[in-house]
């Protein structure tokens, strides 16, 4: 079995990110680039699936500029096999994404394609699902746990109010929630092995993808602000606010 | 120009996002239909007539939509798209899942998430975590959107001109099957759907510690939530994770003990009305929105405020 795992190389999660002073975007000059945390659950699941023997490999593929081979890098040193990358220095919005990814799925035919539930920059939530409506997969969003069945794939889902399990037939999608493992750390070695594996470039314009974005970002701005609260220097003040002050409990 | 919303069920009665989701629509231009899939669905339908701001309600009653699988759902919705100029959907698990698939069939960018209708095409909706909010045109000629459910209010329950006209199920695709679901069972309010949450912490440090939470909920009518660090760490299950990849809240008081106040927490709840803080760190930045804060170790003031409520 082949695990294609797409991932994307966002912001890292602990800096805090503000618009430009023109409000035309967020800014990220100089900001510490990561791969996307979900992405790296995705990843972890494919290799810990190889690893129990069920897979014979594992590729990371993304798509993005040149500066994304460090986090194709990344990948490889966590275990994938080989990596690809779909440059383009265009912002692709997630329905283009999962266009040029189809691409990718024709030419590696993989069993099984794992990816992050979301970015946490855009938060949009699409591409595993766009993805896998564009090839007519099955797919299982949210996973909390994969399991094998024969041919089928087993996969529990966090859903609100609790949990759902799923059976897809394969070639499937997941996409990672939270729990469904706890991604190692890159050690030296493996980083160092790292450098030596095979990473794949392809121009965007060799696939003959419609990639022209179909939204207009207008402006990025701040949240409204909350005003600032008081602190309150007993239980008894805080219930008394409560009651009296806020009217929120009786 | 017309407007489908994707109604959000359990097969007996409609979820609450639904309501705010059809809120949404009216502030677009246009009839709203209200699609309702599922198995057994007359007591849904009954229901869904009442809402108001519908003109009518497409029903589709067949076992194959029983657990609201995407990949039939989204053949459905298919089926029937080009007489819409919008598909909208609640951002729970349910719309999040669904909608993306509908989009790539119909080659649109879907908008995901709005919390605002700034004209016929742009919308605004956050960014990274809730850090920025993004004001977005799409130019695609059907729009996609899932809409966030705290950004607009319930629609009433006041309608008595909803005409029903019920639709075949289409093809099954038979890739994927349903085995299982386990609901969490609780006599709380649902996270979302509650007036009062209370929310603690890896300052809880341990999942029996919860229960100091658990009595206050109780008196109070309160549903129970948590930050990523206290799913993170075991304490509870992921479903009471309220943050920027859990659940979004607004509710009138939200109580956050042995929360710190991460970005990505305070992206699933700066919204509420009325935000206490108890934690003993003064430095923690929940105390930057709270309206109220208590500097106090949780394991005294949780048992005090009990007593005294």
């Amino acid at each position: 079995m082949k695990i294609l795992v797409p991932l994307k190389r966002v912001v890292d999660y602990n800096v805090k990110v503000r618009p430009l002073p023109d409000n035309s975007n967020v800014d990220l000059n100089n900001a510490k680039m990561s791969v996307n945390p979900f992405c790296e659950i995705a990843l972890e699941e494919a290799v810990r699936i190889k690893e129990a023997g069920n897979a014979e490999e594992v590729i990371a593929v993304t798509v993005g500029k040149t500066e994304s081979q460090e986090q194709l890098r990344t990948a490889l040193a966590l275990g994938a096999d080989r990596a690809i990358l779909i440059e383009t220095d265009s912002i692709l919005e997630p329905l283009a994404i999962s266009k040029v990814l189809t691409k990718v799925v024709e030419q590696e035919a993989p069993d099984l394609i794992i990816l992050g539930k979301q970015a946490i920059d855009g938060d949009n939530n699409q591409t595993g699902q766009m993805l896998a409506s564009m090839l007519n997969y099955p797919q299982a969003t949210n996973a909390s746990e994969v399991r094998f069945d024969g041919d089928k794939v087993n996969v529990t889902r966090e859903i609100d109010g609790g949990l759902q399990t799923l059976q897809l037939n394969k070639p499937a999608i997941i996409t990672t929630d939270l729990r469904l493992n706890e991604p190692r750390y890159a050690s030296l070695p493996n980083i160092m092995k790292a450098k030596k594996k095979e990473l794949t470039i392809i121009n965007v314009s060799d696939l003959g993808v419609d990639i022209n974005p179909r939204t207009e970002l207008l402006s990025v701005e701040l949240p409204p602000s909350r005003d600032a609260g008081i602190i309150v220097e007993t239980v008894d003040e805080l219930v008394e606010k409560l009651k009296n002050e806020a009217k929120v409990i009786t | 120009m017309s407007i489908l919303v994707i109604a959000e069920h359990d097969n007996s009665s409609l979820k609450g996002a639904t309501l705010n989701t059809v809120t949404a629509a009216t502030g677009l231009n246009g009839n709203i239909t209200l699609l309702i899939a599922g198995s057994n669905i007359s007591s849904v339908i009954d229901e869904a007539k009442k809402v108001s701001g519908i003109s009518n309600i497409i029903s589709c009653d067949d076992e194959l939509y029983k657990n609201f699988l995407a990949e039939d759902l989204s053949s459905l919705v298919v089926s029937i798209s080009n007489s819409y100029s919008y598909i909208l959907a609640p951002a729970t698990t349910f719309g999040k899942n669904l909608l993306p698939r509908i989009s790539a069939k119909l080659d649109v960018q879907q908008i995901s998430d709005i919390i605002s209708i700034e004209s016929e095409d742009t919308f605004k909706r956050p960014i990274y975590a809730g850090s920025c909010i993004a004001t977005v045109k799409s130019n695609d000629s059907i729009k996609l959107i899932t809409v966030r459910s705290t950004a607009f209010d319930a629609a009433p329950m006041d309608n008595s001109n909803v005409s029903v006209e019920s639709l075949d199920a289409v093809n099954a695709l038979n890739i994927s099957e349903f085995v299982s679901e386990e609901i969490a069972k609780s006599d709380r309010p649902e996270l979302t759907a509650a007036n009062i949450v209370i929310s603690g912490g890896r300052g809880m440090q341990s999942g029996e510690n919860f229960h100091l939470l658990d009595s206050i909920a109780d008196k109070l009518g309160a549903a129970v939530g948590a930050s990523r660090a206290a799913v993170d760490a075991g304490f509870v299950p992921n479903d009471y994770q309220v943050g920027q990849t859990g659940k979004i809240v607004a509710p009138d008081l939200y109580i956050a003990v042995g929360i710190s106040g991460a970005i990505q927490h305070l992206a699933g709840m700066k919204d509420s009305k009325v935000i206490v803080a108890i934690n003993k760190d003064e430095d923690a930045p929940i105390f930057q929105v709270a309206d109220y804060g208590l500097v106090s170790d949780l394991f005294d003031a949780l048992p005090e405020l009990e007593a005294k409520l």
